[in-house]
């Protein structure tokens, strides 16, 4: 069995965890760590019987979870406080939207920077009250600064100088330059208030982000995070309505998104278990890679599949950008010397 | 990976892998002493591991990974593969463990009570800790100090003590040879060589004691004592906890209870004799 293996089938209950050997829980709690999913793995496993040791630890990372949701959405006040003066209305992304809303996949998952998402046009407005606010930029770098103004679908990172924290500005879901452009306006336009008054995306939308970032933009790093993340959306948003596979559908295809978002879905079903309607249910011999690619650990947490890892990290650049604009930005990363993996 | 070990230090069950024999031979001989629980699933992993293949042969260098990474540390020849599982170790812990509030500090204990030295490096607190360890009191550890949130109690971390420079002799006068690794001489922190706890100190590596003074040493100057406020061992002790900011308010009752009740100096001292000196006498004021 592997460690790999075992998390997955961990996390879609599909293993009973009072069956794991004491041993077997190194290679778990590794790859656990290394893809990002040991506080939601304690989550998962709160009532099931386990070594005392591992229930130790997994209580730990379920009070440190606590502890980093509650900061994360400290982080998202701030950023509510320093842009709500200027009028300036922000939909917050991923990790703090989840928690926000309290959602079934907020329940352990790490929370890295604060992502935000504000209208094209209010972005330089946006930068500005930030700055005022105490966040400074940290690409230090002119051509990384322009690049990421230039053809991203974000600010360059700003850190908070007292908090040490990061936030992403982003003004779409995919680089400016991807093959794919998502309808930003639609994304802030249908994006829906918690009872606590921040913003997110609708449900479909938050299933096509998710999507989109795992699938379209990344290199599937930590991609069985998101994966998961994907999983515990569907699943949740298709248990409160009935028509949310048909919703997402329609949705995908408008954003551009349909082939990242059924093939999210068929990944989730394969690893997780996620449940599909007939019309979702397909197979695809290429999901096979992106399989090979989401298990690509060994039970020591060390990344596996050098090659493959390497293919999928040219893919998602050639997907971000034409070919002469990829040369032209790989020349200058290697002069700069970045060397990838 | 191909070479493997496992060591419990204080609370922590570290799991070890390298790609190379010798820094899991050095490892198993300086921890021989410490209780070995096989079956226990470790908290902590660390790797050390070439990032090519060739490299596991042609000119090593040992990479420090597992759980936690630093990105871009440069890695270690072979012959520090010792040093690089005491670093890899260290970063575990650093990164990872939330049970409990973790200080940068070195610590010694006497009738269930503790003294707690915090210093960067080169403030001799390892040194007196030694030191101090091979008189009547238990070395508790020279790198880490462990309180715990819920009763305000100190726990100990006595990994092997890691001796630098000017130390190395001045424990080597004082101990049995076996109780001492290789040296390390030229290592990016200077030359090192670790010394073994002694085993009264690893036997009673889980017993939690109650702090008693809180001590910020300073290595170098006249012989001076300085009582310090509890707002300034406050923040001096943010600064040398890896995890006060992850523990959130936990962190915070934790580390306010530990202030208010516990009298806190600042030392300078010429030399480890005066050092210890100074330490011994702040502790009869302390318990009287």
């Amino acid at each position: 069995m592997s460690a790999v293996g075992a998390l997955v089938d961990l996390l879609a209950g599909r293993r009973d965890a009072a069956a794991l050997g004491p041993r077997d829980w190194d290679g778990v709690i590794s790859v656990a760590r290394a893809e990002a999913l040991l506080g939601t793995l304690a989550h998962r496993l709160n009532d099931a019987r386990l070594p005392a040791p591992v229930a130790l630890l997994f209580a730990d990372m379920r009070a440190a979870a606590t502890v980093a949701t509650r900061q994360a959405l400290w982080e998202a006040e701030m950023a509510r406080r320093a842009l709500a003066p200027h009028g300036i209305e922000f939909v917050l992304l991923k990790g703090t939207a989840y928690a926000a809303a309290n959602l079934p996949c907020a329940a352990g998952r790490q929370i890295g920077d604060l992502d935000i998402l504000v209208p094209w046009h209010d972005l330089a407005r946006a930068e500005n009250a930030l700055r005022v606010a105490g966040w400074e930029w940290v690409k230090e770098d002119a051509y990384d600064d322009a690049y990421y103004r230039d053809h991203m679908h974000e600010l360059p990172p700003l850190i908070h100088r007292e908090r040490d924290r990061m936030i992403d500005v982003h003004h779409t879901i995919l680089p400016r330059t991807h093959r794919i452009t998502p309808d930003a306006l639609a994304l802030v336009g249908d994006a829906v208030r918690t009872p606590d008054g921040l913003s997110i995306l609708c449900p479909t939308d938050m299933a096509c982000h998710c999507a989109a970032h795992m699938i379209a933009d990344g290199d599937l790093q930590g991609g069985l995070r998101n994966l998961w993340d994907f999983h515990r959306l569907v699943t949740d948003f298709a248990a409160a309505d009935r028509g949310f596979w048909g919703k997402l559908d329609e949705r995908a295809e408008m954003h551009g998104l349909e082939g990242s978002v059924h093939r999210a879905a068929r990944l989730a079903r394969d690893l997780y278990g996620t449940k599909l309607p007939s019309g979702w249910n397909r197979h695809r011999p290429r999901d096979e890679r992106y399989q090979r690619r989401l298990l690509a650990r060994d039970g020591w947490g060390g990344a596996t599949d050098p090659l493959l890892q390497q293919a999928f990290y040219i893919r998602s650049h050639w997907l971000r950008m034409p070919p002469l604009m990829l040369a032209r930005h790989l020349w200058t990363k290697w002069r700069k010397g970045h060397h990838p993996i | 990976m191909r070479h493997r070990t496992r060591i419990a230090v204080g609370p922590v069950q570290f799991r070890i892998g390298s790609d190379w024999a010798p820094p899991i031979a050095a490892l198993k001989r300086l921890y021989a002493g410490y209780p070995r629980d096989t079956d226990r699933p470790a908290d902590a992993t660390v790797r050390l591991f070439a990032a090519r293949p060739w490299r596991r042969w042609l000119r090593p260098s040992v990479h420090i990974g597992g759980d936690f990474i630093v990105p871009d540390a440069l890695p270690l020849p072979l012959s520090m593969g010792l040093l690089a599982a005491e670093m890899g170790m260290n970063l575990q812990v650093a990164l990872g463990w939330r049970r409990h509030m973790l200080l940068h500090a070195s610590a010694v204990a006497k009738d269930g009570r503790a003294v707690i030295l915090s210093g960067e490096s080169g403030s001799g607190k390892s040194t007196l800790a030694a030191l101090l360890g091979e008189g009547d009191w238990r070395l508790m550890g020279d790198e880490f100090t462990l309180v715990d949130p819920g009763s305000g109690d100190a726990l100990a971390f006595p990994r092997a003590v890691s001796l630098k420079n000017e130390a190395i002799a001045e424990v080597e006068a004082r101990v049995d040879p076996a109780r001492l690794g290789p040296l390390l001489a030229g290592t990016p922190k200077g030359d090192i060589r670790h010394l073994i706890p002694r085993a009264d100190a690893i036997a009673a590596m889980h017993e939690p004691v109650r702090p008693a003074l809180l001590l910020f040493p300073r290595f170098g100057g006249e012989p001076a004592i300085e009582r310090i406020g509890e707002g300034e061992a406050f923040v001096r002790l943010t600064e040398a906890s890896t995890n006060y900011i992850a523990l959130g308010e936990a962190g915070f009752a934790a580390l306010t209870r530990l202030v208010r009740d516990t009298p806190a100096f600042t030392i300078s001292y010429p030399d480890s004799a005066s050092g210890m000196t100074i330490v011994e006498q702040l502790w009869t004021e302390a318990v009287r």
